[in-house]
């Protein structure tokens, strides 16, 4: 019976440990390629142009939305910081990316950009947008949720994902770093995610 | 038995904390910053006796700035309200995390007549080093390095570890204190709330 006990302990210690383990490796990874975003959802953007180039609008989207929900067939989301030097130096590339993508009417309605700030309340994400006069969505993460889910990742972090016909999505980039040159980096959006 | 027990449960619990990897710190995210900031980890979040309160004259200082001036608070005196922003240490999260937004928001300041001065108690080398990663910065960035926190302590926000408090202090044109944020040394202070004290300057 004695025994029995010792085994039992060291069973629950074990046991414990792989959870405890799990949970841990689980929130501290970045979305992988080839894998699924966290489960997170976003709150319904304030401006009737950011809903609308989400395609967020209507009487389906009125609350919180998911990223599959967009109407895209890729998004890229950037993991930011009004407070990080290499965002605020990357913002003018990603801003011109964006027109790229705009501009080129293969591209425009499939590929959507929007920014999520980490630690960024709503008032600075809002100063962030309005200095570098980022024409697509920026969202808060305040209090870290999102980017605690995201593996707390270093900033300025890109995720590329793909989002079928069926609603199921992809990731297909995920990568730390400033995106400088643009036309690569668009170039290699287009082939990782079998947009052309 | 209950002995064994006790030991069983104490090697695993030693195993999950030695195995799992440290908690990272939230705050310092740039990749601007690579790998060269030191995680402090939690920290007491306030660990001095303050000296100066609202509605008093700012003890006046001088000190030594990164571009090699040295500038006085007595400077900006019937001139410009000031806003000091002590900071605990160079190379650590939340400090690296705080002067970079400030230097994107200068018309903020110059809509309120204000100048941003940067204080820590490091040495100008390391302040040189560690504000070069930040982009320029168009505040200056000042050392109370020598005598140690000297400045930190008139105002009594120096820690017992010799780093000084995270602090805001808002002097307004005639010298007279207007706001003082003694923060939590492990969170940000919110730069909304230093925005609307500077619009009650007006």
């Amino acid at each position: 019976m004695k025994k029995l006990s010792v085994y039992l302990w060291i069973v629950v210690c074990f046991v414990c440990f792989v959870c405890f383990a799990a949970f841990s490796v689980q929130a501290a990874d970045p979305p992988a390629v080839g894998g699924q975003l966290p489960d997170f959802k976003l709150p319904a953007p304030k401006s009737s142009t950011d809903k609308n180039y989400l395609g967020v609008s209507g009487i389906f989207f009125s609350g919180p939305f998911t990223v599959p929900q967009i109407k895209a067939k890729v998004v890229i989301l950037q993991i930011f910081s009004m407070y990080c030097p290499y965002c605020q130096k990357d913002a003018p590339h990603v801003n011109s990316l964006y027109n790229k993508i705009e501009n080129d009417p293969a591209l425009k309605g499939k590929i959507k950009l929007l920014g999520i700030g980490a630690g960024n309340s709503d008032y600075e994400v809002g100063l962030f947008k309005k200095k570098y006069q980022i024409p697509f969505p920026l969202f808060s993460d305040g209090d870290f949720k999102i980017h605690k889910l995201m593996g707390e990742v270093r900033t300025p972090y890109f995720i590329g994902v793909k989002i079928n016909p069926d609603g199921s999505h992809q990731v297909f980039y995920s990568r730390l770093g400033a995106i400088e040159g643009n036309e690569k980096f668009l170039n290699e959006i287009i082939t990782l995610s079998g947009l052309q | 038995m209950k002995k064994f027990n006790l030991l069983a449960l104490t090697v695993a619990v030693s195993a999950m904390v030695l195995i799992l990897p440290p908690a990272k710190d939230a705050f310092s995210l740039s990749d601007a910053y690579k790998n060269n900031i030191y995680q402090t980890g939690p920290l007491k979040p306030t660990d001095s006796r303050l000296k100066v309160r609202l509605g008093e004259k700012a003890p006046g200082f001088t000190l030594p700035s990164v571009s090699g001036e040295k500038v006085s608070l007595e400077d900006y005196y019937g001139k410009k309200n000031v806003v000091l922003s002590f900071v605990p240490a160079a190379w650590t999260p939340v400090c690296s995390d705080q002067w970079p937004g400030y230097n994107i928001v200068k018309d903020l300041f110059d809509a309120h007549d204000a100048v941003l001065l940067g204080i820590t108690v490091d040495n100008i080398p390391t302040l040189f080093s560690w504000t070069n990663q930040m982009g320029k910065l168009w505040f200056p960035v000042l050392s109370d390095f020598w005598p140690h926190g000297q400045t930190a302590e008139k105002y009594g926000i120096l820690r017992t570890d010799g780093t000084s408090e995270r602090a805001l202090i808002v002097i307004d044109k005639k010298g007279v204190i207007r706001y003082i944020d003694v923060h939590d040394i492990n969170e940000r202070p919110s730069l909304e709330i230093m925005v609307k004290e500077l619009e009650k300057l007006q």
